[in-house]
């Protein structure tokens, strides 16, 4: 069904400083400032997070679930793709 | 002339100015408070809806806080539930610019937005007053009402620059409001004698900044500021709008229903 209400923004939060900006969720607004008003009062109003990033939902270039076999099977039967694979030699420190 | 001796200008003496100054104080934000919780559930899309229901809980919230101090400044036992739920409406102290029933969405918020603009201003007076616990409830209220400030900005320029419709009404609703705004600035025996106990805000002030900040906003919004008349005032000396009682019945129903309920 088509969304009749104002455009999407995508809503990331840092919950810390030094820490990641991680997708929290979405909101309607009319524009930027709006989207990040609404934010705030959606996501970010009881001490979650210390910065916000909105980003219109058409800016995001997402991969198709079709894409998901070539883009995310592992390459398991390429066993030296993994650090495993790798034995340590005696004498070298393992941290 | 002499004065008439009914409805004339009492002038009776104030045994407690310090409560009857933290009763305005307090009373504007609850009764405003209130008046936005209406919205609750009727907001114009959810993300609003949710931004209203915040701006409420923050007013009720500085209400609560105020009223508290009111309570033990009093020093008769009452206490935040007491003030806001067991006084009746001609107790109440807040200006009759709050009381006003919500009307539409327009209405709101150019309400929201006169009364935030002179909010900051008087917390921002209040959090250097030397009365420390009015001082730390007004460093945090400044925060809160800096952002409602900010929210009911950009709706002031979303309607006014808005469409016609949004236009018209939030002219409309700047013209109903405008004689209310100058009982905000009004002072009398109860400012004065606070003064004396080192809380210092200066009404004129703040008065003259306040016509700063919505002359520019409006102007932006390409409204048009409402010429000056008459003031609609008396929310200090307990006189209000019909509408408060109304409103009063409905916020205390439950306190009064089931007196000293815990939940």
């Amino acid at each position: 069904m088509a969304d009749s209400q104002l455009p999407l923004w995508e809503v990331f939060t840092q919950p810390g400083h030094g820490e990641p900006h991680e997708h929290a969720g979405s909101v309607h607004a009319a524009d930027a400032e709006q989207a990040m008003q609404n934010a705030r009062d959606v996501y970010a109003r009881r001490g979650e997070a210390v910065s916000l990033w909105v980003v219109p939902s058409d800016a995001i270039v997402a991969s198709a679930p079709g894409d998901a076999g070539p883009f995310f099977d592992p390459g398991n039967d390429k066993a030296y793709r993994h650090p495993q694979f790798y034995k340590v030699p005696r004498g070298v420190r393992v941290f | 002339m002499t004065a008439p001796s009914v409805a004339g200008k009492r002038e009776e003496v104030i045994a407690n100015p310090l409560f009857e100054y933290l009763l305005r104080l307090g009373d504007d934000r609850l009764v405003l408070g209130h008046r936005m919780s209406e919205w609750c559930g009727h907001g114009p899309i959810l993300e609003e809806d949710i931004a209203m229901a915040n701006i409420a809980l923050d007013l009720v919230g500085q209400g609560s806080s105020l009223l508290k101090l009111a309570g033990e400044t009093e020093g008769a036992g009452r206490d935040e539930d007491a003030l806001a739920y067991f006084r009746s409406e001609p107790e109440f102290r807040n200006a009759q610019l709050l009381e006003l029933p919500k009307g539409d969405f327009a209405f709101t918020m150019v309400r929201q937005f006169l009364f935030d603009a002179f909010s900051v201003l008087q917390w921002d007076a209040l959090a250097t007053c030397s009365f420390a616990p009015l001082a730390g409830i007004a460093a945090k209220a400044l925060k809160e009402d800096r952002y409602h400030l900010r929210h009911s900005s950009d709706w002031m320029l979303r309607m006014g620059d808005g469409t016609e419709e949004s236009h018209a009404r939030a002219q409309k609703a700047l013209n109903r409001l405008w004689r209310f705004t100058g009982e905000l600035f009004e002072s009398d025996a109860v400012d004065a004698a606070v003064h004396a106990q080192g809380i210092v805000v200066d009404l004129a002030a703040i008065q003259s900044r306040w016509q700063q900040t919505v002359g520019d906003v409006v102007g932006r919004a390409t409204l048009t500021v409402p010429p000056a008349g008459a003031t609609s005032s008396g929310g200090r000396r307990g006189r209000h709008t019909e509408s408060l009682g109304h409103m009063l019945a409905e916020m205390q129903i439950v306190a009064r229903s089931h007196p000293g309920a815990k939940w």
